[in-house]
């Protein structure tokens, strides 16, 4: 039983950062109707930057993660205002999430070339930590990751409801002509929530490479990409549905990984399979995910 | 949109020539796009006959003065040619996104090692004669697709590409953890490819074309080049087909589509089996070429590579497929080889050619979206064009 709980956990704490990343994914597709594939690696990118500036320009943490932010999270409206701004006039939408794979081709190689064999740190202030929490051992890491991961998502669905902006952001959405025609500027919203995303990518980037994990290496990569059936099983268009996502995923990994003698009939490693499992099984239920709305069509 | 008009505008949007008006807002005369050509001048029906004739002439003629590194570097670009034909069908014709195409590569590939090795007690096998289980292979790559056919009717364009991830995730575990299929980390031998007693891919029995030995290089070119000319034919007259047509219609308006009576959900699975046929058939050819594969292989980066082909091709046109796949599978290559030409970036250094070639495409798939979304296609015609040739009134 104090296993189970540990494992829920680790996969809540993991999954809140699953959640962060699906969330910039979902915030992209509401404003522009563009899944971006790029994330991962934009998530690679900036957390370089921050454990480089820690670990090799010495930098203290704090203005290693806000250099991290801030350089994501221009990069990411330079994408957005110069490359995909442009497929905004013909609606292709395919095209410009295709470009995003394009894009994230090469930054991560470009990434994987300058991190090479390297295990960089962050620094981050919780170390390797383990507190006692419930009977438990739990790394402070990760305790902080779900504090922080639910802080941000709350701040985040507050900003949305409540502010003007959201309130254009979350118009745009419904209806891009109309919005536009209310004197909403599109292209302005979408390049805020390329923004939010890079910076989303950054602060979950840093969880994923914090202890127990060694530290950002080349494998980050297809951990990040976990963020993608995440935000699919929530519904592509759906702020909830990427929380509910990144919390599914999350605890299906863990649980797995937790469970793997039982289920040693799936083979070994099972548990980087596993929430692409459970995205194909929700897909087959849900075709929009479970929070996604159906597209109504109009004739 | 507006108002759909059953009557008469949109029932002409499927013109004869095999282009579909984009919508039911734009009137379309019917035989407009025949006449819009302003009459071909004479001998320009033969234009592109005669020249695919040429084509071919040289493509069998190459053997007989290229070494081998040439030879191998066209078998792989070739095979991988196939697969790309199979993946512009489904994204360019379709619009539908697949990232699950190193999947079916590896169904097909796995399919006739498993089909054509026999027997062992490490590893699984049926011993059936090569040129059945290369048939076979290739028809488990198809039913493979159909099975995937409840989610590749139903889910649209990029929902399909993020769901068919899937299949690439669920397929490396596989081949990593099927060790009697796939040997495992270490790879496992492919059956040759014999006909009785002539090795299609071999040196026996000796065989010489204009007094140039057909050994392995040569032979596995002419195998390549043939499975891909048929291909191209294949994927040609399907795209004319009602079938084809009806892939045009959803990928330009699926609504308008369904309303002429287009089973949508249908025509998107026939056509995620179709592509998945194609890769099945580069898997099968590919892991004949490579003699031996390993698993590790068959991962996300070869469906974005195939991917990359597709859309440094053009999308939508079989020769530009075609192309993309020669530039992709051979750039890596060619690189390889000069890269001691070129300072700093030889294999050792951090600046290698995997990396200079990745670097390279990723690029080149933005900037072709950015500037040229149809491709290496439309900068043929162009070209085509400007030397006083009549291409634009070709059909896409």
């Amino acid at each position: 039983m104090t296993y189970l709980f540990s494992m829920l956990v680790e996969g809540g704490s993991i999954g809140a950062v699953y959640a962060l990343v699906a969330l910039g994914i979902v915030v992209v597709y509401k404003s522009s109707s563009v899944v971006n594939f790029a994330q991962p690696s934009l998530l690679m990118l900036g957390t370089y930057v921050v454990a480089s500036a820690h670990s090799l320009h010495g930098l203290p943490f704090w203005l290693a993660l806000s250099l991290g932010v801030a350089v994501t999270a221009a990069l990411a409206v330079l994408i957005d205002r110069v490359l995909i701004s442009r497929f905004r006039k013909t609606n292709a939408v395919v095209a410009a999430s295709i470009m995003t794979i394009g894009l994230d081709i090469v930054l991560v190689t470009e990434t994987d070339r300058r991190i090479g064999s390297q295990i960089l740190t962050t620094g981050d202030p919780w170390g390797n930590d383990v507190t006692r929490f419930l009977g438990i051992g739990v790394a402070e890491a990760r305790i902080a990751a779900l504090v922080i991961g639910v802080l941000l998502l709350v701040l985040f669905q507050l900003w949305l409801h409540r502010s003007d902006f959201g309130v254009a952001m979350r118009a745009t959405a419904e209806d891009p002509e109309t919005a536009s025609l209310m004197g909403i500027r599109l292209g302005r919203v979408s390049a805020t929530a390329w923004g939010i995303a890079g910076a989303l990518a950054v602060c979950a980037g840093l969880f994923l490479v914090a202890y127990p994990s060694p530290g950002l290496d080349t494998s980050v990569e297809a951990v990040a990409l976990r963020a993608l059936p995440a935000a699919i099983i929530g519904g592509l268009d759906s702020t909830a549905g990427a929380i509910a996502g990144g919390l599914l995923v999350g605890l299906s990994e863990v649980l797995v990984r937790g469970y793997a003698e039982q289920l040693a009939f799936l083979g070994r490693g099972f548990e980087d399979a596993a929430p692409y499992v459970l995205m194909l099984v929700v897909l087959l239920a849900r075709p929009s995910g479970l929070f996604g709305h159906r597209e109504a069509v109009r004739v | 949109m507006s108002d759909l008009n059953l009557s008469g505008t949109t029932v002409s949007g499927l013109s004869p020539s095999g282009t579909v008006a984009s919508g039911p807002s734009v009137p379309s005369v019917p035989g407009s796009a025949v006449k819009g050509g302003a009459g071909p001048a004479p001998g320009a029906r033969w234009r592109r006959p005669v020249a695919a004739l040429g084509a071919g002439v040289i493509l069998f003629a190459i053997p007989l003065y290229a070494d081998r590194f040439w030879l191998n570097l066209g078998a792989f670009a070739f095979a991988a040619a196939v697969g790309a034909i199979g993946l512009m069908i489904l994204l360019g014709r379709v619009g539908q996104l697949s990232l699950a195409h190193s999947f079916f590569l590896a169904v097909g590939a796995y399919g006739y090692i498993w089909l054509a090795s026999p027997a062992s007690e490490s590893t699984w096998g049926l011993g059936l004669p090569t040129l059945p289980a290369a048939v076979i292979a290739v028809v488990l790559a198809g039913l493979a697709g159909l099975a995937f056919s409840p989610l590749a009717g139903r889910l649209k364009g990029i929902y399909l590409g993020v769901a068919s991830l899937a299949l690439v995730f669920i397929g490396q575990h596989v081949l990593f953890t099927a060790e009697p299929l796939t040997g495992g980390y270490n790879g496992r031998e492919v059956p040759p490819l014999t006909v009785g007693a002539f090795q299609v891919l071999g040196s026996e029995p000796g065989l010489s074309l204009f007094g140039v030995p057909l050994r392995q290089a040569e032979r596995m070119w002419y195998t390549a080049l043939i499975v891909l000319i048929l291909a191209t034919v294949f994927a040609v007259l399907v795209l004319r087909s009602r079938v084809g047509r009806a892939f045009a219609a959803i990928r330009d308006g699926e609504v308008h589509a369904a309303a002429l009576g287009v089973r949508v959900a249908h025509y998107r699975s026939v056509a995620f089996t179709l592509s998945s046929v194609y890769a099945g058939i580069a898997g099968v050819l590919l892991a004949l070429l490579f003699q031996r594969v390993v698993p590790e292989y068959w991962d996300l980066m070869l469906s974005l590579e195939y991917l990359a082909m597709v859309v440094i091709g053009g999308q939508a046109s079989v020769a530009g497929a075609v192309a993309g796949a020669v530039f992709v599978s051979s750039l890596p290559l060619l690189l390889q080889r000069y890269s001691d030409l070129v300072p700093g970036m030889s294999a050792t250094s951090d600046f290698g050619p995997a990396y200079v070639a990745q670097i390279l495409y990723g690029t080149l798939v933005v900037a072709i979206l950015f500037y040229e979304p149809k491709g290496l296609a439309e900068v043929a015609r162009r070209a085509r064009r400007a030397l006083g040739g009549r291409a634009a009134s070709t059909p896409r």
